[in-house]
């Protein structure tokens, strides 16, 4: 392409303003979710700074801009993985078989929040919610029946599990054991992100200092005994969705990851042994273009890091891989199908952004769980991206659009500033004590809801075009004889198995909890004697305390 | 003579049960304090034993309880009647959350007198409560 001959200011005098004059344009200004305002026209001026070969390069070599295979969809399409578990072990292995039955070429395992809190589902903390955002599980018979027929060897199975990562990963190795599957070819990721959940999401346990030992813990176990697993699943995807800006869900993220590495390399790992399995979680949101910048900007400053700042050497520890979720709080409990849309459109941004997995919310989920009509309706929408509009056939095709190219520049920057910030605060976790983070996304978060409200903001079906019209909705419920049907058989467990055991394995876990040793190992001879997850958990408590929030609002 | 400060609407903001999901209850908060209450926010993870202790120790006019995880129906109630057995169920108690059209009348009928679901503008929580507790003070 030539290099114009009018510049956009000549063209701005001679045909924009006067054409503003005489019809104004619908808003006083346009911002972006990072609130940068968006011109109304971008050109090769806006992108004379990019250096193609410094800061795009090909795809498949740093600095990764156009993604991290060389060929990306045409080889392998991106994996749909859809997140769910609900009600009992049962019932999960269910919907997961009529899943791979569907087509899914992957699972991910939603738990329940006493199992992510570390309570068995017989714990008084656990009243009302066994089974409810996911599937409970206790011990190794839950387990057990949860992967029942599926054989781990074949599957990757991706698990949303933080502070009881450790147990929840032990069990996995378990289970894949009794079906004969050795750990070395067992593929998968645990999201292990301790960090965003002082931040955003809420499932923390223990202190910092011995929750980011457990996640070094794993990346060493892992990289000696479980090659293929991804050992954390750095997460934007849950600080987006409590307000953060497009720009923030990059840095903060990062600025996680590089608190992550910082943890690993003090624990005596060498870079180089562990990055390579370190991989990420953001979310899609609605601001299309932003979005497929996001990922392009985070995927260059990633390389960037790993290989200026922490001096990396494998070319696979400069590629930041990721995992992509639809927005959840993008979704109406108003008009419900309308939703279906506005997944559909954030799914063609994560494609068209390098995913390399992703979920596609279905449609009902302001209401409640998703029926199995909507979590079908989910996947046949990635379906439909990836066999009928030919999207996935050509590498990175935004690239080289004056506006993508500029926008990923300006998120670069915006995150970068917040970087520096973050550093020179000493790093996340000092960031996360000080509130600084949280009170920057409450921030946008607030400003956002005013927006709404103030109608700037529009959410159609709900501040516009909304209808009078009632709304019938079939809504998934939970069975409450799935709870007792698990309080049963934790019972059962608790019967059956050998006492001596479990007090030694017990024992063994305080003494591990107290020394320099890895946890791991530990872990896992007691998940194999049935010792329970709330039984580890209550003996790590008792050892390490539990984390405190600072409470900001 | 009623002094200014007794006419302060005070809330306990409250997340019964193991969700963290408090965006919400944090915007809401804000907005009831920008509204000219006094607001209290328990943080995430309470008790109903605790978020009743914390109604009465706060004398507060207003609980509000926001729930995601789908635990509504087997909490709430718990609330409600700690605060009756407490003597405090002069207080207004709302919810909000992931709580199903469906499920509104019976909250409303344990005595839960609002309920604001997704897509609820905090400008409306702040007349009702304005409203509601107008009337319970005037008396």
């Amino acid at each position: 392409m030539t290099t114009p001959r009018k510049t956009k200011q000549q063209w701005r005098e001679k045909s924009y303003e006067p054409s503003i004059k005489k019809v104004p344009e619908r808003q006083k200004s346009f911002k972006s979710n990072s609130s940068y305002d968006i011109d109304v026209l971008y050109t090769p001026e806006d992108v004379s700074a990019v250096d193609y070969d410094r800061d795009l390069g090909y795809p498949g070599e740093y600095p990764y801009t156009r993604g991290v295979q060389p060929n990306m969809y045409r080889g392998r399409l991106w994996t749909m993985r859809q997140y769910a578990g609900f009600a009992s072990a049962e019932e999960s292995n269910q919907r997961y078989r009529y899943l791979l039955a569907q087509g899914q070429t992957g699972l991910s395992v939603a738990f329940d929040l006493p199992t992510q809190t570390g309570y068995d589902s017989d714990h008084e903390m656990s009243r009302g919610e066994v089974g409810k955002v996911g599937v409970p599980i206790c011990s190794l018979a839950d387990m057990e029946v949860l992967f029942k027929e599926i054989p781990l060897d074949k599957v990757t199975t991706s698990m949303t599990i933080n502070a009881t990562a450790p147990i929840l990963l032990a069990l996995y190795i378990a289970v894949a054991k009794k079906q004969g599957v050795s750990s070395e070819k067992l593929g998968g990721t645990i999201q292990n992100d301790i960090l965003k959940e002082y931040i955003a999401r809420g499932t923390y346990i223990f202190p910092a200092k011995p929750s980011l030992r457990l996640i070094t813990d794993i990346f060493k176990y892992c990289g000696d005994q479980v090659p293929q697993w991804n050992t954390i699943s750095i997460s934007g995807y849950h600080m987006r969705e409590a307000g953060a800006t497009a720009a923030q869900e990059v840095a903060f993220t990062l600025s996680n990851a590089i608190s992550y590495v910082n943890a690993a390399l003090e624990a005596g790992l060498q870079i180089d042994d562990f990055a390579p399995r370190l991989s990420f979680f953001f979310v899609s949101q609605n601001n299309f273009f932003e979005e497929v910048a996001k990922f392009r900007a985070a995927r260059r400053m990633w390389a960037k890091i790993m290989r200026e700042r922490f001096k990396a050497q494998n070319p696979k520890s400069w590629q930041l891989r990721f995992h992509t979720q639809t927005a959840g709080v993008s979704l109406t409990a108003q008009q419900v199908e309308n939703n279906i849309v506005r997944t559909t459109v954030q799914a063609l941004a994560a494609v068209l952004g390098g995913t390399q997995s992703l979920h596609t919310n279905s449609m009902d989920e302001a209401l409640s769980l998703p029926t199995d009509k909507a979590v079908t309706i989910a996947l046949r929408t990635q379906q439909i991206l990836a066999y009928e509009n030919a999207v996935a056939d050509t590498v990175d095709p935004m690239a080289g659009s004056y506006y993508v190219e500029s926008l990923t520049t300006t998120i670069e920057e915006k995150a970068n500033a917040y970087l520096k910030t973050i550093d020179d605060m000493g790093g996340s976790l000092a960031a996360i004590e000080r509130g600084f983070v949280q009170r920057e996304i409450q921030e946008a978060a607030y400003q956002y809801q005013r927006q709404v409200e103030k109608g700037d903001a529009t959410i159609v079906g709900v501040n516009k075009f909304t209808s009078d019209k009632a709304e019938t909705h079939n809504i998934m419920r939970i069975d409450e004889s799935s709870a007792k049907r698990q309080l049963a058989r934790l019972a059962e467990v608790k019967k059956k198995r050998d006492p001596n055991a479990v007090r030694h394995s017990l024992k063994r876990v305080e003494e591990v909890a107290h020394s320099k040793d890895n946890t791991m190992p530990v872990i896992i001879e007691a998940v194999e004697n049935y010792v329970t997850l709330g039984e580890i958990c209550d003996t790590l408590r008792k050892t390490w305390g539990t984390y405190k929030e600072a409470i900001v609002f | 003579m009623v002094s200014a400060q007794k006419d302060t609407i005070r809330v306990l903001v409250a997340k019964p049960g193991l969700d963290g999901h408090d965006r919400g209850a944090k915007i809401i908060a804000r907005a009831l304090r920008d509204a000219g209450m006094e607001v209290i926010y328990t943080g995430i993870r309470q008790t109903p034993e605790m978020i009743v202790t914390a109604a009465v120790q706060e004398d507060v006019d207003v609980v509000g309880l926001s729930i995601l995880s789908g635990a509504h129906l087997e909490l709430f109630p718990l609330i409600v009647d700690g605060l009756k057995k407490k003597g405090k169920d002069d207080a207004v108690v709302l919810a909000g959350g992931i709580i199903p059209e469906e499920d509104f009348a019976r909250l409303k009928a344990m005595g839960i007198q609002g309920v604001f679901g997704p897509g609820s503008s905090t400008q409306d929580i702040i007349e009702f409560i304005k409203k509601t507790v107008g009337a319970k003070k005037g008396k």
